[in-house]
């Protein structure tokens, strides 16, 4: 019940937010839009649907780090989180009270992408299940980095890290828009190294059914979602005493 | 009988020392006002109190409870109205109440009815639906105060409750806190004279973090010799610096 009361509170004020609905829904789906225009005027095999929509249904979970970061960030520097660690809750409450409303939210982001996408001209396959199914760890880790940011950042430097730092790093190492083989090298080295072009390929594999080839990049999803997820935890405590 | 026993309180940050092996003891339904310049321990001290902030050294008991051993228990009887409004800027002022009724465990028609009641006695129903962000400070801190208020407290902590507010504003809440004098332990921290002076049963006046006097108003004027209070402040302040 307090797990509950403070995820429904959590939800509605990133919910209520129009910025958070503009960036959060609106850009992926602009994206989408733009590049499949681009796409049916001059054909370019990144931006066929079916290979577009995995990259901008990771892309759009970006955002989600960045309204969890902003929240907590927020609630740190207001005294709300003094008036609330004062009620009698666990740091369980806390933790999961920030972070389960994110996950079902990134979820329906990602049925809308998929939903548009249909609209645009993809073909509906059982293999969409799959993809939605498999968005779940994917939003864990970018729900975990928001829990991580908004616990040692202020609501003004999360701007900065999450709005600017991760949405570039993300888009740019996630081999959503060019293909990483086009600029090899250590940038490839290092895209591979990080979870976002694992994420994408994951779900272009479950996109078109080969769920063999959803391994290993699952491995390194759930890899980082759980490394991230105990540092995010570590670090949310650590700010919970040092008030 | 005693709400509150603080024995040896201290608190220190590396160098500093925020709060130097504080003695104090509140009764039940007194009014305690924590009076002093900035950085007398005034905060460090109620956010030990409410369990914020753990203590270096020494030891407070809540009701009986320690706030070193019996946390949880502490937090059941008290709550706090922080320095700053503590208001969740995107919710309506009732949803702001229901998450306060929430994380205390109430259910919904307790909720309801804790509301209610809250809202009639702080003038708050009309607003009641409007956005928490929307409203003026003074709306903000009332609502700030149902917060703390609506899970019915035994010791009530209020920091700086009237910084910022008007003077229709503050005469408001002068009324709503001797409202509840007598009904709950009230620790109120104040660095405004006639704040304390008007609303306090006894003052403690601190300075660095120590306790200078603890008595009531007329005691501290007999003390310093003098039938201004804000005078008799000064002197002990000062006195302390020599």
């Amino acid at each position: 019940m307090k797990t509950y009361t403070l995820a429904v509170r959590n939800a509605r004020e990133i919910l209520r937010d129009p910025l958070n609905l503009a960036f959060g829904l609106g850009f992926p789906l602009v994206l989408l839009f733009l590049l499949s225009v681009i796409q049916a005027n001059i054909p370019v095999s990144m931006f066929e649907i079916q290979h577009l929509t995995p990259g901008v249904s990771v892309f759009g979970l970006s955002f989600m780090t960045l309204f969890s970061a902003t929240l907590i960030a927020k609630d740190r520097g207001n005294s709300l989180l003094q008036r609330l660690y004062t009620a009698p809750l666990s740091s369980v409450h806390f933790i999961l009270g920030y972070t389960l409303p994110v996950v079902p939210i990134a979820v329906l982001q990602c049925v809308i992408c998929y939903g548009v996408a249909l609209a645009l001209g993809l073909e509906p396959s059982v293999n969409l299940l799959w993809a939605v199914l498999l968005i779940i760890p994917v939003s864990v880790l970018y729900v975990a980095l928001g829990l991580l940011c908004g616990s040692v950042l202020t609501d003004k430097q999360v701007g900065g890290v999450c709005g600017a730092l991760l949405t570039n790093v993300s888009a740019w190492l996630s081999g959503i828009w060019f293909d990483l083989d086009l600029v090899g090298g250590v940038f490839k080295r290092v895209a591979y190294a990080l979870p976002f072009v694992h994420a994408v390929e994951m779900e272009r594999a479950a996109l078109l059914g080969d769920l063999s080839g959803i391994f290993p990049h699952l491995w390194w999803v759930l890899g980082y979602a759980v490394a991230v997820l105990a540092a995010a935890v570590l670090l949310f405590l650590r700010q919970m005493k040092r008030q | 009988m005693e709400a509150i026993r603080i024995e040896n309180l201290t608190k220190r940050y590396k160098n500093t020392v925020a709060v130097d092996r504080l003695t104090l003891s509140v009764e039940q339904g007194e009014l305690l006002a924590l009076l002093g310049v900035n950085g007398a321990g005034k905060t460090t001290t109620i956010k030990m109190l409410s369990c914020l902030t753990r203590p270096t050294d020494g030891d407070a008991f809540l009701d009986g409870k320690s706030i070193c051993r019996e946390p949880d228990e502490v937090k059941s009887v008290i709550a706090v109205s922080p320095q700053e409004t503590a208001v969740a800027a995107g919710l309506t002022a009732r949803e702001n109440l229901e998450l306060i009724c929430g994380v205390h465990g109430m259910n919904k028609e307790t909720a309801a009815a804790k509301i209610a009641s809250i809202s009639e006695q702080l003038k708050l129903t009309a607003v009641l639906d409007k956005k928490a962000g929307k409203l003026s400070g003074g709306w903000q801190r009332r609502l700030s105060l149902a917060m703390a208020l609506i899970s019915d407290p035994q010791i009530l902590f209020l920091d700086e409750p009237t910084l910022g507010l008007d003077v229709l504003a503050r005469s408001d809440l002068w009324d709503w806190i001797r409202s509840m004098k007598g009904k709950r332990t009230i620790v109120l921290t104040t660095h405004y004279m006639e704040e304390a002076e008007a609303l306090s049963d006894r003052v403690a006046i601190m300075k660095d973090g120590r306790l200078l006097l603890c008595d009531t108003v007329e005691g501290i004027k007999a003390a310093a010799g003098t039938d201004r209070f804000e005078q008799a402040f000064v002197q002990i302040v000062k006195g302390a610096e020599q």
